[in-house]
């Protein structure tokens, strides 16, 4: 015969067994941290770590009540015995601050987790929908992200007269969903189009399970950087809240530390009192960025590559910002520019 | 005998600014089990829209879907049903695999979700889908698609439209993303898997040469009209009208091939 069927090297090639790696428990963990793992999101995770323990062990940590008041020692400057100094009342700083992380990180996260769930309901809903029901949940997260915020939380919180921390949450969250929903909503849309998702379709599966399982897994990424981005407005609102004088005193966090020191003069000459607050809520932020430009860099590996080519040439020594294209030679690639021959040496190279 | 019947389908698409585009005018065919026809045009003719209309993921403007006659459902338990009956293998393998989840994954949910085997046989239904496609169970199964090439990943995704054991299925450009090299070992598979589950296969493809060897009926498609159909050799060699002869001048010598009776694709040596 000389008819020979047509070699399929898929059939050898592809199937060429390799050892099959199961993924244990512990490796699929790590892969859905995976948008964690690089320098800015460390960096980022170990300052909310510690901030998180000295939440946690405030008692253990703080030399005194936040409130103890020491009357022989009113606004003194930091000393051995009261490291960040005292207040007008003789109240011990550092304390105050250890025990003021409590109140913003308990505050930031359950606004963070209330608005994150709002925005996953809402903005996947919109995503996926079409028609009128997209377009109105849509339009709903649009009024919301024109909401001015803070007169807004100023107006609900006045209303009570000692609103409990899950209430200022609350409002903080209502007012902080709607960014995370609109960007859940556009990769909804895109996602919704994928082949994947069309398949698990043509296969007769359910709305909500193409949602839940084919989905949503896929959207992490964005739902861990709006989650991010919600706790850091819901810090910085909570602590602006508390400088004005909205929120009961008895709330105690590193905004009422600012309040007290505010209205009994301590700008600018008693810094010891304010200056801490404000860089523990600078450093505090600065790590939730930093964790946030983390999983950026993830979701968007042009980021990260951008900005590894530029170091790679200026290592080089061209000038990304430069506004003509260096022409380099392959004589300047081979050796630097200082070593390259005199014309004539070429010349005569040439003819030999 | 399963057939599945398109009568006078047409499609309008609105766009937005530039009125309605008809992206199908008038299609009629039928397909049955044990047949296979393929459907070739070039890109934006409606190839893909037939697919999704047969899929059910789009619907048809004007015109009939029949499974043996029978107008099919637009929702509920009888769509599950036909949806059951009538499976389809997306063009690209990369993207029709769902990154996140396991090959596992991929080929249980069919078997779960139309209760094919009991739950218990459940692994064991996996394990001979994926060899019945020729992979190698405890290398793929507890992967991920990207762990895998992309004619590994196109079985897979052969392997999940067999699943639910479908009696017609539609392979929508299933080679067209693949390496020259392994096009032809994925097209003998579907050729293999279709004989032994008597399957109706509708091949829809832009390559003239592969259509003429995998399948019994070649319709032309061109802009959305069905220009020329006949059997797969009349169509190639007495081509009537002139698209199919642009066409057929512009693939890689489609005559260099021949098929031999058991319908594998072979060469002279």
């Amino acid at each position: 015969m000389s008819l020979s069927t047509f070699p399929t090297t898929s059939e050898t090639e592809e199937n060429r067994t390799t050892e099959p790696q199961r993924p244990t428990r512990l490796s699929r963990l790590g892969k859905s941290f995976a948008m964690f793992r690089n320098p800015k999101s460390i960096t980022g995770l170990v300052i909310l770590g510690i901030f998180a323990l000295v939440a946690i062990l405030g008692d253990v940590i703080a030399p005194y009540g936040p409130l103890d008041k020491d009357f022989y020692a009113l606004k003194q400057p930091p000393s051995a015995e009261h490291w960040l100094g005292t207040t007008h009342l003789g109240e011990d700083v550092f304390s105050q601050i250890v025990y003021g992380t409590r109140g913003v990180l308990v505050v930031g996260l359950v606004a963070g987790v209330l608005a994150t769930f709002v925005a996953v309901l809402v903005g996947v809903a919109a995503g996926y929908l079409s028609g009128w029901r997209s377009e109105s949940l849509s339009a709903l997260t649009n009024v919301f992200l024109v909401i001015p915020g803070l007169p807004l939380i100023i107006i609900v919180a006045s209303q009570y007269d000692n609103p409990s921390i899950v209430l200022i949450s609350a409002v903080i969250a209502i007012t902080g969903w709607a960014w995370g929903a609109r960007v859940l909503r556009a990769q909804t849309m895109s996602l919704r189009n994928r082949d994947f998702v069309q398949a698990a379709k043509a296969n007769g599966e359910r709305l909500w399970r193409i949602i839940a399982v084919e989905m949503l897994p896929n959207l992490t990424a964005i739902i861990a950087s709006s989650f991010v981005g919600t706790v850091t407005a819901a810090v910085l609102g909570l602590t602006t809240l508390a400088f004005i004088g909205v929120i009961p005193i008895t709330n105690l966090n590193w905004g009422t530390i600012l309040f007290w020191a505010q209205q009994n003069g301590a700008f600018p000459d008693f810094w010891w009192w304010y200056v801490p607050a404000g860089l523990c809520i600078a450093i505090l932020g600065m790590a939730l960025s930093l964790v946030n430009f983390g999983i950026d860099e993830y979701v968007n590996p042009r980021l990260r590559s951008a900005g590894e080519r530029a170091r790679a040439m200026r290592k080089k020594g061209m000038s990304l910002t430069g506004g003509v294209t260096e022409v380099r030679t392959a004589d300047d690639a081979a050796a630097p520019p200082d070593a390259a021959p005199e014309p004539e040496e070429r010349e005569a190279a040439l003819r030999r | 005998m399963t057939t599945l019947e398109l009568r006078n389908v047409s499609k309008r698409y609105r766009v937005r600014g530039a009125g309605d585009m008809l992206a199908l005018d008038d299609v009629s065919f039928t397909l049955t089990s044990g047949q296979t026809i393929a459907l070739v045009g070039q890109s934006g003719s409606g190839k893909s829209t037939i697919a999704k209309i047969l899929t059910q993921l789009e619907r048809a403007s004007s015109g009939h879907v029949l499974l043996d006659g029978q107008p099919i459902p637009h929702r509920g338990p009888g769509l599950r049903r036909y949806r059951q009956r009538v499976r389809m293998v997306f063009q690209d393998p990369f993207a029709s695999l769902n990154p996140y989840h396991t090959i596992r994954h991929h080929l249980e949910r069919p078997l779960r979700l139309d209760a094919v085997v009991p739950q218990d046989q459940v692994e064991d239904e996996v394990r001979s889908l994926l060899a019945r496609v020729r992979l190698d169970p405890d290398a793929t199964i507890d992967r991920r698609p990207h762990e895998l090439s992309g004619g590994q990943r196109q079985r897979v995704a052969i392997a999940r439209a067999l699943a639910s054991r479908p009696e017609l299925l539609i392979a929508d450009e299933p080679v067209s993303m693949l390496d020259v090299s392994i096009r032809l070992g994925v097209l003998n598979l579907l050729a293999d898997l279709q004989r032994e589950s008597n399957l109706g296969v509708l091949y829809i493809t832009h390559d003239l040469a592969t259509a003429r060897h995998f399948s019994d009926e070649i319709m032309v498609l061109h802009h959305g009209v069905v220009v020329e159909r006949g059997a797969a050799d009349d169509v190639i060699l007495r081509a009537q009208h002139e698209y199919t002869r642009a066409l057929r001048g512009a693939s890689p010598d489609p005559d260099k091939h021949f098929a031999d009776p058991s319908g594998r694709a072979v060469t002279r040596s």
